[in-house]
């Protein structure tokens, strides 16, 4: 029996917003709680703590936080320094930075002054979605909160640190929450990813040393360094510690959001929170474990599986953003996976010929997988094509656009084969598998 | 990649409201000097807001006046974001996610719902009911996936998403809008937000959320003094 996340142990206490979200209420909760002795600690204080946690970065990748806050350089030049909090929530099967902004902004922000002093930014611009009004609404809100509190602004604190945040909003682009088209997003401009070196923490916002963060990563700030870098390590196997928001959406029988503690057997996550899968655990076909991008697995990889980066990868998987797409025996998973496709098609920014050409055809190609109406050498094809496009492109969205293909392909081809079949025969490509009564 | 192009019909002329001038110079304010470029994307958003929910032409230009920027720069970031309207929608404009994680609970048969009662699909445009009340477009993911299948609905009132539909309540809530009844955001069957429909099993530990005491850091021993 796997022993479950306790509330006491919850760094988001009001992330379905049955609480009150406002200053006062948070600061109850434990937001703000002695921000002024964290700054006293100093910097080194701050960032070894934060790499002793273990946090690894929440928006998908996995970076260790408290190294990306290192490589800010030492000493502040004429360029000053820049936190930006990535909240353009974007990637299908993901909707937990929403959370976080609508129903816990002040943990946030509290994370932002923390790690804006810890890298020597006076000033943080926070990304958020186009989309998200309602929650960039209140998100600024609680800034004008936290500014009239003295808790931001001139002396944030009462620390001595001057410190400034923005709410900053996009309109509509997936490709902004890549860290430096959102940059250039922030900076006015068409998102385009920009070719890296320079990293931002040399050149990133208006060419001077930028960090980017996922909301998450800078909201767990604050409540670790208060309960200690020892505390959120016990969470989770090595090198995979912490909570975190995991995101359970598709054929379940109660979608939800919910921190649970990394490392939890997925089966476990899915039947305990949402209600298990629809028509049974037999009934699972297969699930997307870290948002779209990330390649699927079958049940038979689910049933034990753990969700944490390393288990994930093992698989051939990820833990990406958490956010999991679960799908039972009645789908038909290469039109899911044909849908996702149009997705990455809709949204490459166009920039790179491999992907701004690879995502309409491998698109049209999986439309045709769909409709049957293919070669069965086309299957191999296709999957080639994925390679020439994964890392040919200055950004991972040519990457997150391949591996969802090579998943399906790798674990559903004879399903592909056989629509095929079923059209030359002339029957019905798809029929659905309905679960047994 | 989305290819985007301004209506052919275009009004003649378009001035910045005063309201919409004093609400771009606050965003210009967030920016170092000689940035306002940053304020565009927020200020096209304004823009849109005043002229009734679309971009037109001499609306673009405005801005690009407004913010001392190239046409070019403008029209590029305009065509860029698809939440850019570059020609006109109706008064309650519906925008349905249709990608994968609203398409496996029934984004499909909300589009039906759409197509019954506004118009059929026009792939990479919008459609306009012929009264101009409602106007529905396929958009993809809004984060919003725990709440799956769900749209935004944008009118002069704000933008705000309506979760856990189905094909009756989105019928209904399409009906009352075009009647001009009010309706309410948010999930419409009984959940608060995206806690499981069956009530949230964590979050309700009595005494968790107004007790928490101030207790001594960890990890202090080599304490440094003081902020420099």
């Amino acid at each position: 029996m796997v022993e479950l996340l306790q509330d006491k142990d919850r760094i988001f206490t009001n992330l379905y917003g049955l609480q009150d979200w406002k200053l006062e209420a948070a600061m109850k909760r434990g937001a703000w709680l002695g921000t002024k002795e964290i700054l006293e600690q100093g910097r080194e204080w701050i960032i070894d703590n934060m790499k002793a946690s273990g946090l690894r970065g929440r928006g998908g990748a996995g970076f260790p936080t408290g190294l990306k806050w290192s490589f800010m350089p030492k000493e502040v030049t004429n360029r000053p320094h820049y936190l930006v909090v990535n909240a353009d929530e974007s990637e299908p099967g993901t909707c937990k930075d929403r959370e976080m902004l609508r129903h816990d902004p002040h943990l946030l922000l509290e994370g932002c002054l923390v790690a804006s002093f810890a890298m020597q930014a006076h000033a943080c611009y926070i990304y958020v979605r186009g989309e998200y009004i309602q929650e960039r609404n209140r998100l600024q809100a609680a800034i004008d909160q936290a500014y009239k509190a003295g808790l931001v602004g001139k002396n944030a604190c009462g620390s001595g640190w001057d410190f400034d945040v923005y709410m900053h909003h996009g309109a509509g682009a997936y490709i902004c929450g890549e860290e430096t088209a959102l940059l250039e997003s922030l900076e006015g401009k068409k998102g385009q990813p920009r070719l890296k070196p320079p990293f931002p923490a040399n050149a990133g916002l208006y060419g001077c040393p930028t960090t980017v963060n996922n909301v998450e990563s800078i909201a767990v700030g604050p409540t670790i360094l208060r309960r200690g870098a020892a505390w959120f390590k016990s969470f989770g196997r090595d090198n995979n510690a912490g909570t975190k928001v995991f995101c359970i959406s598709g054929h379940v029988n109660a979608p939800c959001n919910v921190e649970e503690a990394l490392s939890i057997p997925m089966k476990t996550l899915i039947e305990e929170y949402a209600g298990g899968v629809r028509g049974g655990w037999d009934n699972l076909k297969c699930v997307i474990p870290g948002g779209s991008s990330v390649p699927l697995l079958p049940r038979e990889i689910c049933d034990e599986v753990l969700m944490d980066f390393d288990a994930l990868s093992a698989v051939k998987s990820g833990l990406g953003t958490a956010g999991m797409i679960v799908m039972d025996k009645s789908t038909d998973v290469v039109a899911a996976i044909a849908r996702l496709s149009y997705f990455y098609k809709h949204e490459s920014c166009g920039q790179c010929t491999p992907c701004r050409e690879g995502t309409g055809w491998m698109w049209r190609v999986m439309e045709r997988m769909v409709s049957g109406e293919a070669e069965t050498s086309e299957i191999d094809m296709l999957l080639d094509v994925s390679k020439q496009v994964e890392g040919h492109t200055i950004c991972a969205l040519g990457d997150a656009a391949a591996w969802p293909i090579q998943g399906l392909i790798r674990h559903f081809r004879p399903e592909i084969e056989e629509r095929i079949n079923n059209y030359r025969a002339n029957k019905p490509v798809f029929v659905s598998q309905v679960a047994a009564e | 990649m989305s290819a985007r192009r301004l209506a052919k019909e275009q009004p003649d002329s378009f001035v910045l409201s005063t309201a919409s001038k004093k609400e771009i110079g606050k965003w210009v304010k967030k920016y170092p000097k000689g940035r306002q470029a940053s304020a565009l994307i927020p200020g096209l958003w304004i823009v849109q807001k005043q002229a009734g929910g679309w971009l037109p032409a001499p609306a673009l230009e405005a801005v690009a006046e407004h913010l001392d920027m190239p046409y070019i720069r403008v029209y590029e970031v305009a065509t860029f974001y698809t939440m850019f309207n570059l020609a006109p929608v109706g008064e309650h404009h519906i925008q349905l996610c249709g990608t994968t994680p609203c398409w496996l609970r029934g984004a499909g048969d909300l589009k039906k719902v759409c197509e019954s009662k506004i118009g059929p699909q026009k792939h990479g445009g919008t459609t306009v009911s012929a009264d101009g009340k409602l106007s529905w477009i396929e958009v993809e993911c809004l984060g919003a996936c725990a709440n799956a299948p769900m749209v935004q609905i944008s009118n002069a009132d704000g933008d705000d998403y309506y979760e856990d539909l189905d094909v009756e309540n989105f019928g209904v809530l399409l009906d009352d809008l075009a009647m001009g009844r009010k309706v309410s955001p948010g999930p419409q069957n009984t959940r608060h937000t995206s806690e499981p429909i069956t009530g949230a099993k964590t979050l309700n530990t009595k005494g968790l959320y107004n007790k928490v005491k101030k207790k001594k850091l960890p990890n202090t021993g080599k304490a440094k003094a003081g902020v420099k």
